[in-house]
């Protein structure tokens, strides 16, 4: 598990604590929590509950980019997923909503690896058709309106709380642990480590490249469809036009401040949500500090430079060089 | 070596030079002469300098060394535009064109005739059509370049470089992916430039393609000069050894005494093995504790049959047995399952993870043996690679500094700890020594033996004929492509591996290749 966390992470962490003392500046109850009806409020709360799906999101983009590629259709499969959950949600229980809502994202992941690791397509092409369809899809089974619900199990899913955290959060928690344990716990961190370092090498080693790269988009498919059915279940309704748009950047930005390299190989799952959460705290202290929301997007590059700027090849191999230079000196 | 008298005629001149990356020389005070209207092939086996001195010579690389000179005039080109400019053009083996645009935008590109700012297609077209009737060619040129066959492809290339008055013209590997009536299309083509007096470098590892088409040749070993001769006057056993052969310090066998073969038992045989048009059906049988050496130049199918025998490449005939059970060997996974392992020629682009670490890199194969659900845990990793980091010497000795930043030589025993611990009954090594220093060859070789008296059945690929004389127990000869001769212990020794690698084998040439 050591490798969940490993020493890299001193860049993102420091770029947290930096936003969240800016954020602290902007709006002095930033900090503030209060406890109603069992459920904690406040900022800090609501960064994380906004924050949850791209964290999800990121959670399943992080081992695809690790492999070499990239999942430009989480975005679209959310839409799909939160369309099936909220068709069915007043009809159906809750297991059949989620059973289906999660396995048409299971599909979506099977036909993104299918193209990439059995016909060998580009991943940024071979998601991009999944990306322009899967929206298409939803709005087919949305007949193009705004479908709502008032199931009670699903609506839990957006307000509802778990030992005071909203559920949301428990769930995308519960997630990164079940993640991480499948990943670290069995070989498959390591191999797709390998994989993405070195198809090639790693085939001829009898690695199972093929089956590797499949695995991956089939769980980011199941954790796109999670997040859709989350993203649903907040706004009590599927939209398809506009349900995880974009959101498919945010989670490829979350998993590169993450320190994961889009050339693949090493990766780190807890570093992927952190981005994401450091993506989501520039969100709120933006929208909280009462600049005009233009802004958010500049602010948001310039912070992402420096996150970059901060773990770059150059600049940490001139930090290596330096401690390497004073290690053979002592 | 003798100083050519007759500088007046040599159109390019190159004297001394060399070339180092980083630690690497690859090139050493290398001299090269080429007359205008001859044809002058450059030779050497993998390693020996060719590519890096024809970049040099067209300013792709810089060179450290020495001087150029064209026509008598010294120059220096820092890119290949600059040194198409001073006359010297280059088709390379992969045809750095445009295959989605046509054939005349290619033979015209930077330089379209123009009108008001518009390009004249009909021009083009009718300059182009014109040109290419020059080298016997009637194609509609306003189609993709793509269409066209490679062979196609390359006549355009060289029909533009000629063009763009090209007095040197540098062809690498451009036979390689064409077949005998497309090869007698371009010696065709070849020979009418040479009678315009353009001079021709032609690189190829087609020994018989060499000896119809050239005048003289140079042959490079190891980034130096091994010399220059007459076509017509050097015997091909001559070319070959001054290609592999050290000075022939008659290497015998040093194993060849251990005689009784038969007692040893079969590891792994493999019957009337082979792919079409990959490696012709060839008789292998490894045995344990035996090292069975595969030599041959450059191209004639040593690491094509170590790819089929490791499973890296599928067969389409026969019968692979291992411990006289009949097996399919279909993929890597399958010859990982059977206990083989395969340390690739290219260790940088098919052996190591770079950025993965030394530990790592050495569990890999294991830990793919073993399959996803019984991970090797942190404890059993530390212990295999610390194993294995003291066995084999391997330096830094610090399982977790990620492999890319190890010596080449380290690196290569970084390879075979990664196979050593799958506990492998056969292991396959291509080229296992070539690029690393001195002292890590001599600790390599000896490894190969060690693992050979501890049972294991080795199957090693290398230039290097008396390094293969040094360990092999029985040595396969290839030459173009199939299995021609088995030599064994007395049998073995540098003058008859050469011989059997010079034997003329024109009529098999190029059987089997599309």
């Amino acid at each position: 598990m050591t490798a969940l966390l490993p020493r890299r992470g001193l860049a993102q962490i420091l770029a947290l604590i930096v936003i969240l003392a800016v954020d602290r500046v902007v709006s002095p109850q930033f900090f503030d929590l209060r406890l109603q009806d069992g459920r904690l409020f406040g900022s800090l709360i609501d960064v994380l509950n906004r924050g949850t799906p791209v964290a999800l999101l990121s959670l399943g983009m992080v081992l695809v980019i690790a492999t070499r590629g990239i999942d430009l259709s989480v975005g679209a499969v959310m839409a799909i997923s939160g369309a099936i959950a909220a068709s069915l949600a007043d009809s159906h229980s809750l297991a059949v909503v989620l059973a289906a809502a999660l396995g048409a994202g299971l599909i979506c992941g099977l036909w993104n690896g299918f193209l990439v690791a059995v016909l060998g397509m580009q991943p940024i092409v071979a998601t991009l058709i999944l990306m322009v369809a899967g929206r298409g899809i939803a709005q087919l089974i949305t007949e193009g309106r705004i479908v709502t619900f008032s199931s009670p199990d699903l609506v839990w899913f957006g307000n509802g709380s778990i030992l005071g955290l909203p559920v949301s959060v428990a769930i995308a928690l519960g997630m990164l642990i079940l993640t991480g344990a499948v990943v670290r716990g069995s070989a498959l961190g390591l191999l797709i480590e390998a994989t993405g370092g070195n198809a090639r090498a790693s085939e001829l080693a009898g690695v199972g490249t093929r089956a590797m790269i499949l695995a991956v988009y089939v769980w980011c498919g199941v954790c796109a469809a999670l997040a859709g059915v989350i993203a649903a279940a907040d706004i009590m309704g599927a939209d398809a036009n506009n349900a995880g748009l974009w959101l498919e950047l945010d989670a490829i930005l979350a998993v590169v401040i993450g320190g994961t390299s889009l050339f693949g190989g090493r990766f780190s799952l807890v570093l992927a949500v952190l981005g994401a959460l450091i993506i989501q705290t520039m969100n709120t202290g933006i929208l909280l500090s009462g600049y005009p929301p233009e802004f958010n997007l500049l602010v948001k590059a310039v912070v992402v430079l420096a996150v970059l700027l901060l773990q770059s090849p150059k600049l940490s191999g001139f930090a290596d060089v330096v401690t390497r230079l004073r290690r053979t000196k002592a | 070596m003798e100083n050519s008298p007759d500088s007046a005629a040599s159109l390019l001149e190159v004297r001394g030079i060399s070339k180092s990356f980083g630690a690497v020389r690859a090139l050493q005070e290398v001299d090269f002469t080429l007359r205008a209207g001859e044809i002058h092939a450059l030779l050497g086996e993998n390693g020996a300098g060719k590519s890096t001195l024809i970049k040099v010579i067209t300013g792709v690389f810089q060179r450290d060394a020495g001087i150029v000179r064209i026509g008598g005039e010294e120059v220096a080109p820092r890119s290949a535009k600059a040194a198409l400019q001073a006359g010297i053009a280059t088709v390379y083996q992969e045809v750095n064109l445009l295959p989605n645009l046509s054939v005349a935008q290619n033979l015209f590109l930077d330089r379209q005739p123009m009108r008001f700012g518009v390009v004249r297609e009909g021009e083009m077209r009718r300059r182009a059509k014109a040109l290419l009737a020059d080298f016997g060619l009637d194609i509609d040129v306003s189609a993709p370049l793509g269409n066209y066959s490679v062979a196609i492809q390359h006549v355009t290339a060289i029909a533009r470089a000629v063009d763009l008055s090209a007095r040197v013209l540098i062809l690498d590997e451009p036979t390689a992916s064409l077949d005998r009536h497309e090869v007698e299309i371009l010696f065709g083509i070849m020979r009418q430039l040479a009678k315009r007096g353009i001079g021709i470098v032609f690189v190829s590892h087609f020994l018989d393609q060499v000896y119809e088409i050239s005048d003289r040749i140079t042959v490079l070993r190891n980034g130096r000069l091994v010399g220059e001769r007459e076509t017509a006057s050097l015997s091909r056993l001559e070319l070959i050894r001054m290609m592999l052969g050290r000075e022939l310090a008659e290497t015998t066998s040093a194993r060849a005494s251990a005689g009784a073969q038969t007692a040893r038992e079969v590891c792994a045989s493999f019957e009337g093995y082979g792919k079409a048009g990959y490696v012709a059906p060839f008789n292998l049988e490894l045995r344990h504790g035996e090292v069975v050496g595969l030599a041959g130049l450059l191209g004639s199918g040593r690491t094509e049959t170590a790819r089929l025998v490791f499973g890296a490449e599928r067969p389409d005939r026969g019968q692979a047995r291992v411990e006289g059970a009949p097996v399919r060997l279909q993929s890597p996974r399958d010859g990982v399952r059977h206990g083989f392992g395969y340390c690739p020629e290219e260790r940088k682009t098919d052996g190591i993870v770079a950025e993965l670490t030394v530990r790592e890199n050495i569990v890999l194969a294991l830990q793919a043996k073993r399959g996803l659900h019984r991970p090797l845990s942190r404890r059993e990793q530390d212990e295999i690679a610390s194993r294995y980091v003291k066995m084999l010497d391997i330096r830094p000795p610090d399982p977790d500094r990620p492999v890319g930043l190890l010596s080449g030589g380290n690196q290569q025993k970084v390879l075979l700890a990664r196979w050593l611990a799958t506990s492998p009954r056969l292991l396959v090594l291509d080229e296992p020594t070539r690029g690393i220093d001195v002292g890590a060859h001599a600790e390599i070789i000896r490894l190969i033996r060690e693992l050979c008296d501890d049972g294991l059945a080795l199957l090693v690929i290398s230039s290097e004929l008396d390094e293969i004389v040094t360990y092999s127990d029985r040595v396969v000869v290839l030459r173009d492509r199939a299995h021609v001769e088995e030599l064994a212990g007395e049998a073995i020794d540098v003058g008859s591996i050469l011989a059997a690698i010079a034997a003329d084998g024109a009529s098999v040439a190029h059987e089997g290749r599309a």
